[in-house]
């Protein structure tokens, strides 16, 4: 258990930057989520915790204590990795007493040890089998396995679930959650999967080439996107985004067919003329008699909703998520009060009332 | 996935396995039959008759001193050619597949030995271990050191050992580098973090996944050193000096082709067949097993 501090981490192979000066500080027992599209540096990030990368500047800090210049040996972490990386050599038993061994712990001790973990991740009757002799959510716990008995004052994980199919992914995510917060240890999870990264998260970090774009718990990020990349990557399906401008200084948005969506929480910085986008996410938009026609293209019926997949008059594409069963060829819809996001359309920051 | 090809008819199959069977039959089971048949005569000093013996060549053979001393020294020998080119490659991969500047040259560079003919190889180590011309056979000489192998059976043994040993290392080499590119990093990464320092993470990971290679090379070696070095030790020692380098192989030589003791020759002959029959045997179980760990 232990907090960890990222200070000003920056990672450039030769001449390509692939992180821009990474600040991130996590709490003791604290579960952060690092997500992001594939080559973002989300796992290169990782990795430099881990001390398998060194950071071209920046300081990795554990309890306060700078490991930047140690070994991954002696950082006191343990990692699960995507393929697993069990030792095929050995047994189930010997791949999770391997570190323990090597620090010299004695026999009875490492016994229990590895005894407590496989019954907490009801493993305990593959203890004697090969790695090739497991099915790949049995691996997974195994690495989970090596990894706690090791009792590290970090866990990290890269990807850990993508390997797995969709039903045992979502089983061993609930799983994995409920064994952090059960031995509170502080955690470092790297996934791109926004769903995993919503419901495993104190925290998340929503990284875009090479930059935290955002940082800040699921609802927060959900709510509050910063800017226009973070609300089209977190929420499924992704939020619509449309061109605008500022109009009635800046207490309305125009849409470029002329529309005109007041946005009620509050007028915007910038005022009158000022481009934006407007963000509104397929849930926020509700048919409306008197709202926004479109050409509906693709319905995909969920059963207690429908996603309506369709094009405004001018061709813009737009999304909405409609409660019930609408099989309809046209539907006009407006959005919820409150809940429309607006962008800078030049920076793509965030503008708040 | 292998793909089965199915021929209409026998003659076409049969056709296209004639040359590999003719080439089989012609260099291997016609001379291999006619040492078996060879084994059991004797002639006599000057060839003019012919008696069958039996098994007397090869009750002979384990009477014989010189015979029993060259079995020994082929295991001696084979046991350090082995070793130490099956050590020095490894050595070596290790440091290849770690990501240095120039590895491709340096890989290229490691290869080469083995397209060098096992008698200009001797000739090569000639001139470094020669006592009067060769370099390190002179500087040895001038630290004081009594060096002339042609004369000191221990010095022999070794020079030969040293330069069999260094035409086999290339070969080693590229199935080692080979084996190590193909154990996972994630693996290696896993071992570092679980706190196994290098030398552990080699003796504790890196060696046992590579066991299988070990295995089929060591195999691969002994066969090497049994019989491929006939041409390195007639270059440099002639067997000798006093039957010192004299291994099983270059007495079937010196029997048959200078003693003209043919059918003792042939019984040689046998023995080292059976030997390397087994060799072969012992290899295929393995791989047709092909768990390795």
């Amino acid at each position: 258990m232990a907090s960890l501090d990222i200070e000003g981490v920056t990672k450039a192979f030769g001449s390509t930057k692939v992180l821009h000066g990474i600040d991130l500080a996590i709490h003791d027992g604290e579960m952060v989520v690092i997500v992001g599209a594939s080559g973002c540096g989300k796992s290169t990030l990782l990795r430099i915790v881990a001390g398998l990368e060194t950071a071209t500047t920046g300081a990795v800090k554990i309890d306060k204590v700078d490991v930047t210049p140690l070994e991954p040996a002696d950082r006191d972490i343990a990692m699960v990795f995507q393929t697993y990386a069990l030792y095929p050599h050995m047994s189930v038993f010997d791949n999770m007493a391997y570190g323990l061994k090597i620090r010299g712990l004695p026999k009875p001790e490492i016994r229990a040890r590895v005894q407590e973990a496989a019954d907490l991740l009801s493993i305990g009757q593959l203890l004697e089998r090969k790695p090739r002799q497991l099915s790949g959510g049995q691996r997974q716990r195994v690495a989970m396995g090596r990894a706690i008995v090791r009792h590290p004052k970090l866990f990290l994980f890269d990807e850990p679930l993508s390997n797995l199919d969709a039903k045992l992914r979502v089983q061993m995510r609930a799983e994995i959650r409920r064994l952090q917060k059960r031995l509170k240890v502080t955690s470092l999870f790297v996934t791109h999967d926004q769903v995993e990264a919503m419901t495993l998260g104190d925290r998340l970090v929503v990284m875009h080439e090479g930059r935290a774009a955002q940082i800040g718990t699921p609802m927060e990020v959900w709510a509050k996107p910063a800017d226009t990349y973070v609300a089209s990557f977190i929420g499924s399906p992704a939020m619509n985004l449309l061109p605008a401008t500022l109009v009635q200084g800046g207490a309305a948005a125009q849409l470029a067919n002329g529309t005109v969506w007041p946005l009620t929480d509050g007028p915007r910085p910038g005022g009158e003329g000022l481009a934006v986008t407007i963000g509104i996410r397929p849930e926020h938009l509700l048919p409306d008699a008197a709202g926004l026609p479109i050409t509906v293209e693709l319905a995909e019926p969920l059963g207690s909703e429908t996603v309506l997949h369709g094009r405004l008059a001018d061709g813009t594409a737009l999304t909405a998520r409609i409660p019930g069963i609408a099989a309809t060829e046209t539907i006009s819809v407006s959005p919820e009060a409150g809940a429309l996001h607006v962008f800078d359309a030049g920076t793509g920051k965030r503008l708040d009332p | 996935m292998r793909k089965k090809v199915i021929f209409r008819g026998v003659a076409l199959p049969y056709l296209l396995l004639l040359p590999q069977m003719i080439i089989t039959l012609v260099f291997f089971f016609w001379p291999a039959g006619m040492a078996v048949w060879q084994s059991a005569q004797r002639e006599d000093a000057f060839g003019l008759s012919t008696q069958f013996v039996a098994f007397e060549n090869f009750t002979d053979l384990f009477h014989d001193a010189i015979y029993l001393n060259a079995a020994w020294n082929t295991v001696i020998f084979s046991t350090a050619v082995a070793a130490l080119a099956l050590g020095s490659a490894l050595f070596l991969a290790v440091q290849a597949d770690k990501h240095i500047r120039g590895a491709g040259v340096y890989k290229t560079l490691l290869i080469w030995p083995y397209a060098v003919a096992p008698a200009l190889a001797a000739v090569l180590w000639l001139f470094i271990f020669h006592p009067s011309i060769g370099l390190v056979g002179k500087a040895l000489a001038s630290l004081g050191v009594n060096w002339d192998y042609r004369v000191n059976g221990g010095q022999a043994m070794t020079m030969v050992i040293i330069a069999s040993a260094w035409k086999q290392v290339s070969y080693n080499f590229i199935f080692f580098l080979a084996g190590l590119q193909s154990i996972p990093n994630s693996v290696l990464e896993a071992a570092a973090i679980d706190g196994a320092r290098p030398m552990r993470r080699f003796w504790g990971v890196i060696f046992p996944l590579l066991s299988p290679t070990t295995f089929f090379l060591l195999v691969v070696n002994l066969v090497y050193a049994f019989f491929d070095t006939f041409g390195v030790i007639h270059a440099l020692t002639r067997g000798g000096p006093g039957n010192a380098t004299e291994t099983l192989i270059y007495k079937v030589y010196v029997d048959g082709v200078q003693n003209l003791n043919f059918g003792s020759s042939a019984a040689q002959s046998v023995i080292l067949m059976l030997i390397v029959i087994s060799l072969t045997a012992i290899q295929f179980r393995f791989i047709e097993r092909r768990v390795h760990y």
